[in-house]
């Protein structure tokens, strides 16, 4: 190739060139994407202490007598599209979980044997008394409903760690 | 073995092949990239094919303001490239053999990369493939030589730019370079049609 003009370095003919990368170029790159990361990140950190001011409302979900010891009522709170269960565990103890798995959203159930909440897609499993991941993938607790007795009626009141 | 790409003009018989075949290319279907020509159509049928030469200092990417002509290592000079060229026809203007069209269709400068797709994987490229009389020869430089006559040329003199292609070309004598006077082709063109116009009408 023939004597080439200084600016020709920036814009070069050959694919070689055109596609030569300089170490200080890399670097700067390198540079500002791990940047970028961090920032990103910080959003997330940001959003983790943020005060959450969900209200809620109360909502009646069944009555005393109207599930056996060990057995299940599935209900929907916060909103329609919260599915969630009850579970009364023995004579005077209740306890309600969202039914959405905290791995990847499948519904979980209660196996009355075992005392746990099973996830049936990925084996998980969960305490049913706390809510707990007892084994399996779950990253996190299930989301437990507080619940209020009254007058022979059972009330969901507010969600805890979702 | 060294691979080269041989343009012998006096075996072409216009026969159109090539420029189907091109025109079949996934890379760019619809649009033949090579040229036939006709010599001189008044007094011969005598056509040639024009595919790229691929110059070794290729001219189309050294006038692209818009840097999108690109040379690969083996020496290919390839179409431009779409999101760079801005349909300035540089190229076409500068290019000594005219090769590079500009398609209106896309407004992008459109030309011939020696089937890159194909040639960069071992196989031949589709003009040379199809080509009946081997006016377009792709394949090795010493079996040509052992089987066809003439002498390869791939050096080029237009004014005062010499040029060298990847392509060769077939001359009937050794030439170290083929001359191309384009003054003189302009002063015999000009003085053909002062005879003409001088000459009594029959």
């Amino acid at each position: 190739m023939s004597e080439q003009p200084r600016w020709r370095k920036d814009f070069p003919i050959t694919w070689g060139a055109d596609n030569y990368t300089t170490r200080r170029e890399f670097t700067k790159f390198l540079i500002m994407i791990s940047g970028a990361t961090f920032v990103g990140n910080g959003y997330f950190v940001l959003q983790k202490f943020q005060q959450r001011n969900e209200t809620f409302t109360a909502q009646e979900v069944a009555a005393l007598d109207e599930i056996p010891v060990g057995g299940v009522k599935l209900f929907r709170y916060p909103t329609e599209n919260d599915p969630a269960l009850l579970i009364r565990l023995k004579e005077d103890e209740f306890v309600a979980y969202k039914q959405r798995c905290t791995h990847l959203s499948c519904p979980v159930h209660f196996a009355a044997a075992r005392g746990r909440l099973e996830c049936p897609c990925h084996n998980g499993a969960f305490d049913a008394a706390t809510g707990a991941v007892l084994e399996g993938p779950p990253p996190r607790p299930l989301p437990k409903i507080t619940l209020r007795i009254a007058d022979g009626k059972i009330y969901a009141e507010g969600v805890q760690g979702s | 073995m060294e691979t080269v790409f041989i343009i012998d003009p006096a075996r072409c018989i216009g026969c159109q092949a090539c420029v189907q075949a091109c025109a079949e290319c996934g890379t760019h279907r619809g649009t033949s990239m090579i040229h036939l020509e006709y010599i001189d159509r008044a007094h011969t049928v005598q056509t040639t094919p024009q595919v790229c030469m691929h110059c070794i200092d290729p001219t189309c990417a050294q006038v692209c303001p818009a840097d999108a002509i690109k040379q690969t290592p083996d020496g290919v000079v390839q179409t431009s490239l779409k999101p760079r060229c801005i349909g300035c026809q540089n190229c076409v203007l500068a290019c000594p053999f005219g090769v590079p069209k500009y398609v209106n269709e896309f407004d992008q400068m459109m030309k011939c990369d020696m089937c890159y797709d194909r040639t960069s994987v071992g196989k031949r490229p589709m003009c040379a493939t199809v080509c009946p009389s081997e006016a377009l020869y792709y394949g090795p430089k010493e079996e040509w030589q052992a089987r066809r006559r003439g002498n390869l040329v791939n050096q080029w003199q237009f004014g005062k730019q010499t040029v060298e292609t990847k392509v060769y070309m077939v001359m009937p004598e050794p030439t170290p370079r083929i001359d191309i006077r384009l003054t003189d082709i302009v002063t015999l063109r000009r003085k053909e049609e002062t005879d003409e116009r001088a000459a009594p009408v029959a």
